[in-house]
């Protein structure tokens, strides 16, 4: 009697116990969370649900807790005239803010694209052995660590028109006639502001796919070398295929940072329509034009752009972030 | 079918010299097997023929044409590395016909050579698979058949067994055993540190020490006559028994060698008196550990069948008349 109570008592705890360790594992992995959680609550939950918040009233700048609830009109209202023709306003019929889209999504775009290319050459040079490869992979990523505001200003000196060391360079070489105002004119700022941000963000691609190449086993470039490959051809079958799913990732930390691009912008070309994006139109709603519930609603709306962006970006590439999809 | 000459090959990576002057003749058709503990320049070796180093001096002949300065593509050779190599991104299939596609081989020749190759070696299920998704042997074995789809002149082979458990390295070491049978042209050169893949795979051995050849000759040769104490220790397993002093002066020589299967438990004129340290039962053998009171390590006896000895038994060991190396000073035999 007593010996098949003890069994059964056995057999009962064990698996209690594994449950008890399981619940406290979990325990543990959710208090070294919390810090994390409560941190991102404060700065970015909490914010964001203010601006979705600011975003559906119409607040002014000098009364934020006044402002009452008018729903979707920020975004689009529509009135009739007597006339019977239907007049649409708000931020989906709003020609400054499409332009502001264009704008971004151009740069993004082009900018990426650009230094995706320019980052993977790079990552292949400094990836090959040569003498002071360690010094050379130091101070590419000097551009990256000078902060945004630095280089903006130190490269609006130097496209400056009338002092600026580019016009002089052109001059002298003859590549121009004339002094150009780089930041200024309408058709060279969006090209100004790239330049500038392709030379800061080429060396961050460069060293997040100089890690993707790393992880290449060496051996496998020796058997390509012995099946006879054409250099041009490992790269494209076998080199870029291994190391696609780092510079997935790579372009995508880079797509949801130039299309919130700001300060380089800010700095470099201010209010120039040509360069104008989606952060920089909103800032001006918001703290310039006193509309500061509109100026709420293009932050909303950009907010939603990045994240169905990612999503799409995740969905079809079918990245892995553990670097793995080998 | 290749006949490889190596004359004076010499190999250094900056300051450290690793191949220090190999003069090496591979007829067509052998099949040569590189042995010497780590470190002690193989895979190097094997890599010059390859042409995945530069040498540093020497000249090496394909056929009589030199070769020095030719790309790896070019020198008909096919390549087995101890990691596999295998391009992770590609299935089964596309590893072994990567190197045809690029020759611009049609489908159809390619599709016939994979699937024989694939056949050969077993691995038809799994044509489609990545190698992620295969077993060590298995990528082993798409290795193989990716080199056996080049249809070389020289298969080269570093280490290919290393990475598998003992069963399997016996199987594949029967595996290419046959295929060296089949492809009877082919040179075939593997290197290894495993003495019993040395033995059984070989035509001829060529042991290398510290960027050196030491002793080039059949298993047998370098069995029963090795050249130098380096090679007697290295060649057999368990290693040769060496003793030095007295015993050996005895035998007119600074070192004397025999191995365990050359000594008799007896008690007869001239035998070693001692005690047995430890026995050990594998079965078909038993070894017995003796410990002859002239230091170093112990005298290994093997007996057939199983024995048991107890150990500190008093034991009296005896060498077979004729079975005695002798060596110099300098690790030389002795002649007389
Ligand atoms: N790329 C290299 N640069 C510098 N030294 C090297 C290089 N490759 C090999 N060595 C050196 O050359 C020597 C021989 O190396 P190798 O790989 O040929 O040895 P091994 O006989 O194949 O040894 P193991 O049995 O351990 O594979 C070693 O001392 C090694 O440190
Ligand atoms: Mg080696």
């Amino acid at each position: 009697m007593t010996a098949e109570a003890t069994a059964g008592t056995v057999v009962r705890t064990q698996p209690q116990i594994q449950s008890e360790l399981m619940k406290s594992r979990v325990a543990a992995a959710m208090w070294f969370l919390v810090p994390m959680l409560v941190a991102l609550a404060i700065v970015a939950g909490w914010p964001l649900l203010r601006t979705i918040y600011f975003s559906l009233t119409n607040t002014s700048l000098n009364n934020l807790y006044g402002g009452d609830f008018v729903g979707f009109k920020n975004y689009l209202s529509w009135t009739t005239l007597k006339s019977g023709r239907t007049v649409f306003s708000g931020l989906l019929v709003d020609p400054a803010w499409w332009n502001a889209v264009g704008n971004t999504l151009r740069f993004a775009v082009i900018s990426v694209t650009l230094e995706t290319v320019i980052g993977m050459i790079v990552a292949l040079v400094l990836n090959a052995e040569f003498k002071g490869r360690g010094i050379v992979r130091a101070a590419i990523l000097i551009p990256w660590a000078i902060p945004t505001i630095v280089s903006a200003k130190m490269w609006s000196w130097m496209l400056n028109d009338q002092f600026g060391i580019i016009n002089d360079l052109f001059l002298n070489l003859g590549i121009i006639s004339q002094k150009v105002a780089w930041t200024a004119t309408a058709d060279t700022a969006m090209t100004a502001v790239l330049i500038v941000d392709i030379w800061k963000t080429t060396p961050f691609m460069a060293l997040l796919i100089l890690a993707g190449l790393q992880m290449v086993p060496k051996d496998v470039y020796e058997a390509a070398k012995i099946d006879g490959v054409h250099p041009v051809k490992v790269f494209f079958k076998v080199t870029l295929p291994l190391v696609r799913p780092a510079v997935m990732v790579a372009v995508i930390f880079r797509l949801l940072d130039a299309m919130r691009i700001f300060d380089l912008i800010y700095v470099l070309t201010p209010n120039s329509k040509a360069t104008k994006t989606m952060s920089v139109i909103s800032r001006e709603n918001l703290f310039d034009f006193d509309k500061f519930a509109y100026g709420s609603a293009q932050s909303t709306l950009l907010f939603l752009m990045i994240a169905v962006m990612t999503g799409l970006y995740i969905w079809l590439g079918k990245v892995r972030f553990d670097g793995g999809d080998r | 079918m290749a006949h490889i000459e190596l004359k004076n090959i010499k190999k250094s990576f900056g300051l450290v010299d690793v191949i220090k002057g190999v003069d090496l003749e591979i007829f067509s058709g052998e099949f040569m097997v590189f042995v010497g503990p780590s470190g002690c320049g193989k895979s190097t070796l094997l890599r010059l023929m390859a042409g995945l180093e530069d040498i540093t001096s020497g000249e090496m002949t394909f056929d009589g044409t030199l070769v020095n300065a030719l790309a790896p593509s070019k020198r008909g050779i096919a390549m087995v590395f101890q990691s596999y190599a295998l391009y992770p991104h590609m299935t089964v299939y596309e590893n072994m016909a990567f190197g045809m596609e690029l020759a611009k081989s049609s489908k159809e020749a390619i599709k016939e050579r994979v699937e024989k190759a694939a056949e050969l070696l077993q691995i038809t299920p799994y044509l489609a698979r990545l190698p992620k998704q295969l077993s060590g042997g298995q990528r082993q074995r798409v290795a193989i058949g990716r080199a056996i789809v080049r249809d070389p002149k020289v298969f080269l082979f570093d280490e290919p067994l290393s990475n598998l458990d003992a069963a399997l390295r016996v199987a594949t070491r029967l595996e290419i055993a046959k295929l060296h049978h089949q492809m009877n042209s082919s040179t075939m050169v593997y290197v290894t540190h495993d003495q019993v893949e040395a033995m059984t795979l070989a035509d001829r051995i060529c042991v290398l020490r510290d960027g050196l050849v030491e002793q080039v000759g059949t298993p047998l040769e370098l069995y029963e006559n090795p050249q130098s104490l380096f090679v007697a220790g290295f060649i057999g397993s368990p290693k040769m028994n060496f003793l030095n002093g007295e015993i050996a002066s005895k035998f007119g020589a600074n070192t004397i060698g025999v191995r365990s299967e050359h000594i008799e438990i007896a008690d007869r004129e001239g035998a070693w008196k001692g005690k047995v340290v430890h026995s050990e039962s594998l079965g078909s053998d038993s070894y017995v550990y003796v410990d002859i009171g002239v230091g170093g390590d112990p005298v290994i006896v093997r007996q057939e069948g199983t024995h048991l000895h107890q150990p500190d038994a008093a034991i009296s060991i005896a060498p077979i008349p004729g079975k005695v190396y002798r060596f110099d000073k300098a690790g030389k035999p002795v002649r007389n």
